[in-house]
């Protein structure tokens, strides 16, 4: 339990880390500081000792390549920051609680693994509920989503498929990112016995337990990995440094030379999300591969991602105006500021199953363009759960009221619906992202 | 600015009528029009421009300064079908846009696994814990009173150049080799966070972790650790980018971007690796008979042309060409790079310019005079060990189609009678 606390736990953890504890602690851990370790006992090994191993030969430090090898302007010799005997005596004492609500790593062996148990039957119910949305009801992966079973015997085909069962050498891999990492968008909410709940289910899809297999610390070790012994240390030192190294050809190398392949035929280079408007807008960037594109390049992928993208990042945004001009900004600015907060939540909460704005289509989710205001479940193209599709039969559309309410409680506005999402924090969330599909129409 | 100019908005149509027209850059279409007007006096001199009778911005209009509006179409892309969502995703470094050995930090490609954490520093610890005599939390100004370094890495994402295994797929570098950055890294040796810490004899290796929702992890053997990692806090003399990890992340120099734990929290210590997934079920390299290589940390040498390249062609017809790429290796400088304009028939010596440092990008140049006759570029980076960079051929016959990962294969690009350039292979 230690190990995977309630969330509720870390956030307390957390919060209580960041307090004034800290100066008091601070001083007691310089007090207390240890003299660390015998320096004879862990020497640090200097860069071209070490870089040796690796590579069999040595590398320059950048101290040698300053003196000898510049070809332009000479630097300064590197002079390496110094240890301190007994170190600088610098941060504090690390609390078992903090060390417990962060290590939650779980090693091939076993440690780790946090005391728990969790059934093939159970961990179906939650798998479709907390996972099937992107990994598909018996982990066979929905659009690009990752596949999780079946593949055995295709890794050394021309397309691999690298699941749990094909592929993964370890079990406690999948306990550990399962847990870590998943459901995405929702990290670390599993616990203990619902982590060891779906990964038991996934080991049933991949046909390497039985229905009535309980996963847990005692039965860790029983479950044998197909592909264990398919992986082995980097060997290139051996077979292939030798092949690539020594004096090339420069001089009539060979006789003729013809060109095998090229890439505008399989035309899959994106067309830099520049519409024609916004190449002149812009100054567009010259791409041989859009003029070599044919003529009727249909748009197949939107070009409202990347600019999404770059939108909302400053960096990404050479031409932002100045903070003085938004200032300037008539009457609708709070609107405007509405739908920008709701964009970020879109895309931080939602734009990984949802598309919307020009070219959206529909993908793990509907597309929502114009979702305001229409029927409930009548996206084209979409499987619906259910419930959805119960309620779009009646009648009900998604009008402001039964969007809030889904977006604040899924499960608890549409009892089974698949939309593997927690829900808006605030009503402030919600009405931004409200705004922003408003922002929006079909 | 050019709404008080009236005056200057038919200039600036024509301009950009031209460029759309010409179906090309800016830069070509102006090239194009100094051309044209050859006879006649130039409008570009002759007139008294905007720019030359008004005045501009004062200070402070821009507070954090930002390119020019006509350096718009610089930024890093992404290829929408390569990943499931735009969260954990990838997106590109403009190369052909870039010269010098430095890249801009707002153009430092980006490679999330749970998309930007956007982290208070105040509220941000380092903690290390393990096979250690006494585990540590350090708070952002803890680690300011360490001392510091100053170094110049790449950064390579493992899976660069990764969608040219099965042959020439995307056109552009930007798309073949854009994930890799350069730059300036100032931080603490993580050498010295761990003496705090102090090892215990049994270590082997540590674990890096990350703060963001994918909760990133790495294993990395306790040598390197204690080689030349960097704990860092700045890139190019500024704080750490969100999106490159801010306030704090793992330089791990010349090894696999992964590794380069972005967001970093936490430091384990241990004595074995922790097979995470991140090193087991991707950034593993597949052979053709089934079998993996794991812990392929090394990025070996490699060098790309930039330019001349399918999104930067020759737009100026024969006469001088200003060839130039970047070339790099995780296991030291690039003493030499060859170039060939013949697809390998003959090669010669580019000439490299700028720094030479450990496991930095380095820059060339060939110059050449171009007839107008269509050309096969191909660059070929030698690192310090001795090591040349091999042809995407011989990698295969080692490596098969499928290991995705450490695709270091010599780039062709060809180069038509227009000055296009396209993604190719050849015999």
């Amino acid at each position: 339990m230690s190990r995977f606390p309630e969330p509720l736990t870390l956030f307390g953890l957390a919060a209580a880390g960041t307090g004034a504890l800290l100066g008091s602690a601070l001083l007691v851990a310089n007090a207390l500081h240890d003299p660390g370790p015998d320096p004879a006992e862990f020497p640090p090994l200097s860069g071209a000792a070490w870089a040796q191993d690796a590579a069999g030969a040595p590398a320059e430090r950048q101290e040698d390549v300053a003196s000898a090898d510049m070809t332009a302007s000479p630097l300064p010799a590197e002079n390496p920051a110094p240890s301190r005997e007994g170190g600088y005596g610098l941060g504090r004492e690390a609390l078992p609680e903090e060390i417990a609500a962060w290590d939650i790593d779980v090693r091939p062996d076993g440690q780790g693994l946090p005391p728990g148990s969790g059934d093939v039957m159970t961990g179906e119910a939650l798998f479709v509920e907390r996972c099937a949305t992107c990994h598909g009801d018996f982990g066979e992966g929905a659009g690009r989503w990752p596949q999780l079973a079946g593949g055995f015997g295709t890794l050394d085909s021309e397309d691999p498929v690298k699941t749990v069962g094909s592929f993964w050498p370890y079990l406690s891999t999948a306990i550990d990112y399962i847990h870590r990492a998943m459901p995405f968008g929702d990290a670390q909410s599993l616990t203990a016995d619902e982590t060891y709940a779906i990964t038991a289910y996934i080991l049933y899809l991949n046909d390497l337990v039985d229905e009535d297999f309980a996963l847990s610390p005692e039965t860790f070790a029983s479950v044998r990995m197909p592909n264990a012994e398919g992986f082995f240390d980097d060997d290139r030192d051996v077979t292939e440094l030798a092949l690539f190294s020594g004096e090339p050809c420069m001089e009539a190398c060979k006789d003729s030379v013809e060109i095998t392949m090229r890439a505008t035929v399989l035309d899959v280079t994106p067309d830099d999300g520049l519409a024609p408007a916004e190449a002149t807008a812009g100054g567009a960037e010259a791409s041989a591969a859009a003029e070599a594109a044919p003529a009727t390049e249909p748009a197949t992928e939107p070009a409202a991602e990347p600019a999404a993208e770059a939108a909302a990042d400053p960096a990404a945004e050479p031409v932002a105006e100045p903070p003085s001009v938004e200032a300037d900004a008539p009457a609708s600015a709070p609107d405007m500021a509405l739908v920008a907060a709701g964009e970020q939540l879109f895309r931080r909460r939602c734009a990984s199953c949802h598309e919307v704005g020009e070219g959206a289509r529909t993908r793990t989710g509907p597309v929502l363009n114009g979702v305001v205001g229409r029927p409930i479940a009548s996206a084209e193209g979409f499987g619906y759960s259910r419930v959805l599709e119960d309620a779009g039969a009646a009648g009900r559309v998604w009008s402001v009221e039964e969007l809030a309410a889904y977006l604040a409680d899924p499960r608890g506005a549409m009892p089974g619906t698949r939309m593997a999402f927690q829900g808006l924090r605030s009503e402030e969330e919600i009405a931004a992202v409200i705004a922003f599909l408003q922002s929006h129409p079909e | 600015m050019s709404d008080r100019d009236p005056p200057f908005r038919p200039d600036r149509r024509r301009l950009l009528t031209g460029a759309a027209a010409a179906g090309g850059a800016l830069i070509g279409a102006r090239m194009a029009m100094a051309q044209t007007a050859a006879g006649t006096p130039d409008p570009a001199i002759v007139n008294l421009p905007p720019w030359t009778r008004y005045l501009g911005d004062g200070v402070d209009a821009r507070p954090y300064g930002m390119p020019s509006q006509y350096e718009a179409h610089v930024v890093r892309r992404h290829v929408p079908w390569l990943t499931a969502d735009p969260i954990s995703s990838v997106n590109f470094t403009p190369l052909h846009e870039l010269d010098g050995i430095i890249t801009p930090n707002g153009l430092c490609f980006e490679r999330h696994h749970g998309g930007i954490a956007e982290i208070d520093p105040a509220q941000h610890r380092l903690m290390i814990n393990g096979l250690v005599h006494r585990p540590l939390v350090f708070t952002m100004q803890d680690i300011l009173r360490f001392p510091r370094e100053n170094r110049i890495y790449f950064l390579e994402c493992a899976a660069n150049t990764g969608m040219e295994w099965a042959g020439a797929q995307l056109n552009g570098c930007q798309y073949t080799h854009g994930m890799i950055h350069n730059v300036m890294y100032t931080g603490v040796p993580l050498r010295l966070l761990l003496e705090e810490a102090g090892l215990k004899g049994s270590a082997t290796w540590i674990l890096a972790e990350g703060a963001d929702a994918a909760a990133m992890t790495r294993s990395i053997p306790i040598e390197k650790a204690m080689d030349d990692c960097l704990v860092a806090f700045r890139m190019n003399g500024e704080a750490l980018r969100p999106e490159q990890g801010y306030p704090l992340r793992l330089v791990v120099p010349g090894w696999e971007g992964n590794m380069w734990i972005k967001w970093l929290r936490r430091i384990e210590v241990g004595d074995q690796p922790w097979g995470q997934r991140e090193e087991t079920s991707k950034y593993t390299d597949t052979l053709a008979d089934g079998r993996s290589r794991r812990h392929t940390w090394v990025m070996d040498a490699k060098s790309v042309i930039t330019n001349p390249s399918p999104q930067a062609p020759i737009r100026t017809g024969p006469g001088p060409v200003v060839l130039t790429g970047v070339a790099w290796s995780g296991r030291g400088t690039i003493p030499r790079v060859d170039v060939t304009l013949d697809g390998g028939i003959n090669w010669h010596r580019a000439r490299i310019s700028g720094p030479s440092l450990d496991k930095s990008m380095h820059r060339f140049y060939f110059e050449f005079d171009w007839d107008g006759r269509p050309l096969l570029l191909q660059s070929r980076a030698h690192d310090s060990t001795g090591y040349v960079q091999p042809t995407k051929e011989a990698l295969r016959a080692i490596r098969g189609e499928n290991s995705i990962y450490h695709n270091n294969g010599i780039q062709t690009w060809a180069v038509n009678e227009a000055g296009e350039a396209e993604n190719v292979e050849i015999s």
